[in-house]
């Protein structure tokens, strides 16, 4: 790929998930510091912040690419806040991307974090009868997992789906995330446990739903020019693609916090699924396909989306992800694993932090420094990730 | 005692309030035809259509279930539950006509046990919730042939 068309990660940093109730700007400017360090810069060299939104934690939090900046001290860095749902992180790491690639600047930091609430996440307060987000809760009781067992639902169904299989996912991310160090459950569980957990949203059981977590996430992105002037002309790590693509109408898969999917009357729904174009816009970009593809981190919200997300990005068929993962496909040691960080299983849901998180992850297995969950000999990473109201991501990462 | 309370939609607009046959109310697109709902009141939502222009138009009261499952636990606010809560089922319906999919709570006593995709339901209308003097209407499904039940204790699916 040309340099023009790429920018390197020159560092990677993480504040370990959990549960504190602390402030985010704390997890925040940990990460930066981590991120800071492996790049070997001091963050008055840094000439472009840009934060990835939380709208959970007051003001601050929606205007984190300046609150981070003045945590670390005003330079006169120049600066973005970008809120996208689950996918703002993406956007954050796009945001300076686009400003390196344009020759706007040539090194950047991108920091997202988040401090949550226990329990179901919920809509902003109020009386808001104008957001779907607000309604779907008020007239419906529809939480996120409802959503995700519809799916879930749908795979049992069309592809023959079991609950095992489900449990097997969980099962097989406990084990990936047992020795990663920002991971905030590093606990095995057996299939018996996670069948035996309660039932949230049927299919799905708790230890299948992903939590809700406090956590930040931060990297250093820089040119390709830049980073062989300063880091010398070692393997480079390099973000090849961001895909951030919306849907196309007629959208005819039910989203979260939709009441209806688009109607199919007036113009007929043709091509690929939304999750689906978000990953072949990333191959796209890249000038890569699935085949390249050493291994993947996506959006485990629930169990049963990680099989989703196996035929979303191509790694198999349609009606195949069942098999990939009875195969051991998936499983660290497998053809393409899948979620080696433990995925969202293991860490639980920070917000602004977590695509950010996704690409922290992949730099490190391309580097081979993923101690203890290492996928040996990693060339190319794909993240996955969608958020509410069209929000979605796809990074493609490589060596 | 309930029916003394004056019955009012939950939200105003979305569905008639004809107890025997009630119907969501979407919006068609008198340029292209193409139907949303909730209503759009703006912009048409077909790209390639310039639609300002909405009639107001009834949905299939029956429809298919594309998926389904059920809140177990009571969902945060602005959800009012009852006390103490009673587990429910929602459902995503196929509407053949209008080619579209719409969700909604399930009718008290329909459990996910009793739900199949494919299951025909039809439209009903239910209390949402209720304060001194109101109850709040709302849509839920009901499989086609089911009777909405008296007890709510099959609702959770357990």
């Amino acid at each position: 790929m040309p340099d023009d068309k790429r920018v390197a990660i020159l560092g990677a940093g993480m504040h370990p998930w959990g549960k504190w109730g602390r402030n985010f700007v704390e997890y925040g400017l940990a990460a930066a510091g981590d991120a800071l360090a492996e790049a070997n810069l001091p963050w008055t060299s840094i000439q472009y912040v840009a934060g990835a939104d939380t709208i959970r934690n007051g003001y601050p939090g929606f205007v984190a690419g300046a609150t981070f900046a003045q945590a670390l001290g005003w330079t006169g860095a120049r600066v973005s806040s970008a809120y996208a749902a689950c996918a703002s992180g993406a956007q954050a790491i796009n945001n300076a991307r686009a400003q390196i690639l344009a020759g706007l600047c040539d090194v950047a930091l991108v920091i997202g974090a988040d401090t949550t609430p226990k329990g179901f996440f919920k809509p902003v307060g109020g009386d808001r009868k104008d957001d779907p987000d607000w309604l779907r809760f008020h007239l419906m009781g529809a939480t996120n997992p409802t959503y995700f067992a519809l799916y879930a639902r749908r795979r049992m169904e069309l592809f023959g789906a079991t609950e095992e299989d489900f449990a097997a996912v969980k099962v097989k991310n406990a084990r990936h995330g047992l020795e990663n160090p920002y991971a905030r459950y590093r606990k095995e569980v057996t299939a018996d446990e996670v069948l035996a957990s309660p039932m949230v949203a049927d299919p799905l059981r708790l230890l299948e739903i992903c939590a809700t977590s406090d956590g930040g996430a931060a990297l250093v992105l820089c040119s390709m020019e830049f980073a062989k002037r300063h880091a010398g002309n070692k393997d480079l790590v390099t973000i090849d693609a961001v895909s951030t693509v919306t849907p196309r109408f007629p959208q005819a898969i039910i989203e979260m916090p939709n009441f209806s999917t688009d109607s199919s009357v007036a113009a007929s729904s043709v091509g690929p699924t939304f999750k689906n174009s978000i990953a072949l816009a990333a191959y796209e970009e890249a000038g890569i396909g699935p085949e390249d593809v050493s291994l993947a981190e996506v959006y485990d919200l629930s169990s049963a989306l990680e099989l989703d997300w196996y035929e979303d990005l191509n790694l198999c068929k349609q009606g195949e992800a069942e098999r990939l993962l009875r195969d051991g496909d998936t499983t660290l040691g497998g053809r393409v694993p899948v979620n080696p960080s433990g995925g969202l299983s293991c860490f639980g849901e920070a917000i602004p932090a977590q695509a950010i998180a996704q690409v922290c992850e992949l730099t490190w297995q391309l580097r081979g420094q993923a101690t203890g969950r290492q996928v040996e000999g990693a060339r190319v990473g794909i993240t996955a990730n969608q958020g509410l109201f069209g929000h979605g991501s796809s990074v493609i990462v490589s060596r | 005692m309930s029916t003394a309370k004056t019955r009012v939609p939950a939200i105003e607009g979305w569905f008639t309030l004809d107890e025997d046959a009630p119907a969501l109310l979407g919006s068609a697109c008198t340029s292209c035809g193409n139907i949303a709902f909730p209503k759009e009141t703006y912009f048409c939502r077909n790209p390639e259509c310039q639609g300002r222009e909405f009639a107001e138009t009834p949905l299939s009261r029956t429809g298919k279930v594309w998926s389904y499952t059920d809140a177990c636990y009571q969902p945060p606010d602005p959800y009012v539950p009852a006390d103490p809560y009673v587990p429910f089922a929602l459902c995503a319906v196929e509407l053949a006509a209008e080619q579209m999919v719409v969700m909604g709570q399930v009718v008290p006593g329909i459990g996910v046990d009793d739900l199949t995709i494919g299951t025909e339901v039809e439209l009903v209308l239910d209390v949402l919730h209720e304060d001194d003097e109101h109850e709040y209407m709302v849509w839920k499904w009901r499989p086609v042939g089911a009777t909405s039940s008296e007890t709510s204790e099959g609702a959770a699916g357990a």
